[in-house]
């Protein structure tokens, strides 16, 4: 029962680790961007969330209407402004100045708000949980949480084949010249994908905030656990992102049960493993060669 | 004088670059209302690099290429297309991620009006209406090559531009390919072929241009040219 236990709040966990995910793996797709600042965007996202609940005293799940409008919009910007002039036939220059935004971001962030923990406290939400026989207990957080992992790429997986948008998506992903000549404009495109992308960045990073003790310094630790879940799932394929978070999140809960401090190294074996059996990742979007 | 409302599409001493490479050393070239132009030259005489400098995937300068008597030379790609010009690129170029009627349905992007529905170019392709759900990649060469038309098509161009539509087919496909040209053109669709093949071409076209190394070294009705006209423009002995 205990191991049950431990595998329910791992996967409820693999959900966080999927929102941080799908944006880097939504971006890579579309634009073969690999954005390294994307870990501090999900913390910029909590700090935003932090200013908001502060300021307002708004209930953290409220502040999302605006937090999530805005971190799109800084999206398309960044996108428009930055990130767009640096896509080519060289994949250095994305690397590098994503890079440089990932320690502006932390620098900014420091500065700001200081080099402090800090928490969204979300009241009786923390707490609240069903439970099931008699010692297994599914808090409604991480429930609400994974679901909205779940209904977050179902609607991105209707984006991407059920509309004009995600068909245009597909078609710069494969060959954005062409796609030009059909009347995209790939700059546009790009950064509608870029603000898609934050917009679900500015979830996780408040889910994330709510969970755990945030500061300015934590975003690589999350960019690699969002590595980890898009390579573990497969390159391209969102479901598969799903199933890496999965994955991840129940490595590690079983991990912790073995040892207090093998929580985080269990996730990493994990992701280890799957690459030496599978280098492509479990799910591979099956066109690309 | 080119740039009156008859002339659809004119270039004015059009150059075009790879880097350093000089490609295109001054091309004039006009193409009226409704006529069906060929160019033809050997390999690498810059056909499809001027094709591709008038829809805007190489640079050009503003006055360098004109549409409809305005100019376009320094517009980007998607504004082009928006603009009535299409391509039925070199290689055909289908998205492999799309299906064939998605790729279809790509074509009518920037939502022009016009002629071109789906289900006329169905009518056009009755194969692509059969196969529409399978990746476009997964088609024959010439069920691609009437994917990329009728894509093209989508756009409701004024001008179809075509780079080598017989590239790679069996002479009975090409002949079923070209058979759709005046379909295209009773729509008044102007038209723009690009052909190794000199043959094919001088059978559609109402005026031929012949390029030979980044120039135009010959133009004239197919009726006006002789064959050793053709061959030296052709070839340049
Ligand atoms: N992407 C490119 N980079 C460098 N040179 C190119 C490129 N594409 C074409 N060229 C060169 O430009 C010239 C014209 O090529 P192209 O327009 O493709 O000829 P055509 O279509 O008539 O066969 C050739 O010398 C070719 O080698
Ligand atoms: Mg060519």
């Amino acid at each position: 029962m205990e191991w049950l236990d431990a595998i329910i709040q791992g996967v409820l966990l693999g959900g966080l680790y999927a929102l941080f995910a799908t944006g880097l793996s939504l971006i890579f797709g579309v634009m073969r961007l690999v954005n390294i600042a994307h870990g501090d965007l999900i913390v910029l996202a909590a700090f935003l969330g932090l200013a908001m609940v502060n300021g307002t005293g708004v209930h953290p799940l409220i502040s999302l209407v605006v937090i999530v409008p805005v971190m799109a919009a800084i999206g398309y910007a960044l996108q428009r402004g930055i990130l767009n002039l640096t896509l080519g036939r060289d994949i250095l220059p994305p690397l590098l100045v994503t890079f440089g935004l990932s320690i502006i971001i932390q620098n900014v962030l420091l500065e700001v708000f200081s080099a402090d923990t800090q928490r969204l406290k979300a009241g009786a939400l923390e707490t609240a949980s069903i439970a099931i026989g008699e010692q297994i207990a599914i808090g409604w957080f991480p429930l609400i949480v994974f679901l909205s992992a779940v209904g977050v790429i179902a609607a991105l997986q209707l984006v991407l084949f059920r509309t004009r948008l995600g068909t245009a998506f597909r078609a710069t992903s494969d060959d954005h010249e062409t796609a030009a000549l059909m009347g995209i404009d790939n700059r546009h495109v790009f950064a509608l994908a870029m603000a898609l992308a934050l917009a679900v960045v500015a979830l996780a990073g408040t889910f994330m905030a709510i969970r755990t003790n945030f500061s300015p310094a934590i975003g690589p630790a999350r960019l690699l656990y969002a590595f980890e879940a898009v390579i573990i799932g497969g390159l391209g394929s969102l479901w598969g992102t799903l199933a890496g978070g999965v994955i991840l999140g129940v490595a590690q809960a079983i991990g912790a049960k073995f040892h207090p401090g093998g929580q985080i190294l269990a996730g990493h074996v994990a992701f280890l493993i799957v690459l030496v059996l599978r280098p492509n990742g479990l799910f591979p979007r099956t066109r690309d060669r | 004088m080119s740039g009156t409302p008859e002339t659809v599409l004119a270039t004015h001493e059009l150059t075009a670059f790879y880097g350093d490479f000089q490609a295109l050393f001054g091309i004039d070239v006009h193409v009226g209302r409704g006529e069906t132009v060929a160019i033809i030259g050997a390999n690498g005489a810059g056909k499809s690099t001027f094709l591709r400098s008038v829809v805007g995937q190489l640079p050009s300068e503003r006055e360098q290429v004109t549409h409809e008597g305005k100019p376009i030379g320094h517009l980007q790609a998607h504004e082009i297309v928006r603009r009535g010009i299409a391509l039925v690129p070199e290689g055909r170029l289908l998205f492999p991620s799309l299906s064939v009627e998605e790729n279809l349905r790509l074509g009518a992007y920037g939502k022009r009006a016009g002629p071109w529905k789906i289900e006329r170019v169905h009518e056009l392709f009755p194969v692509l209406r059969e196969r529409r759900a399978t990746p476009g990649t997964a088609l024959s060469g010439g069920e691609q090559q009437m994917c990329a038309i009728g894509r093209a098509l989508m756009s409701n161009p004024t001008l179809l531009l075509c780079d080598e539509l017989s590239l790679g087919l069996a002479p009975v496909i090409i002949r079923q390919i070209y058979a759709v040209l005046p379909v295209i053109v009773s729509e008044g669709t102007t038209i723009v072929v690009v052909e190794q093949d000199i043959n094919q071409a001088l059978d559609v076209a109402d005026r031929v241009y012949c390029f030979q190394e980044g120039r135009v070294s010959l133009q004239g009705r197919p009726d006006d040219l002789s064959r050793e006209d053709v061959a030296t423009a052709y070839f340049g002995v």
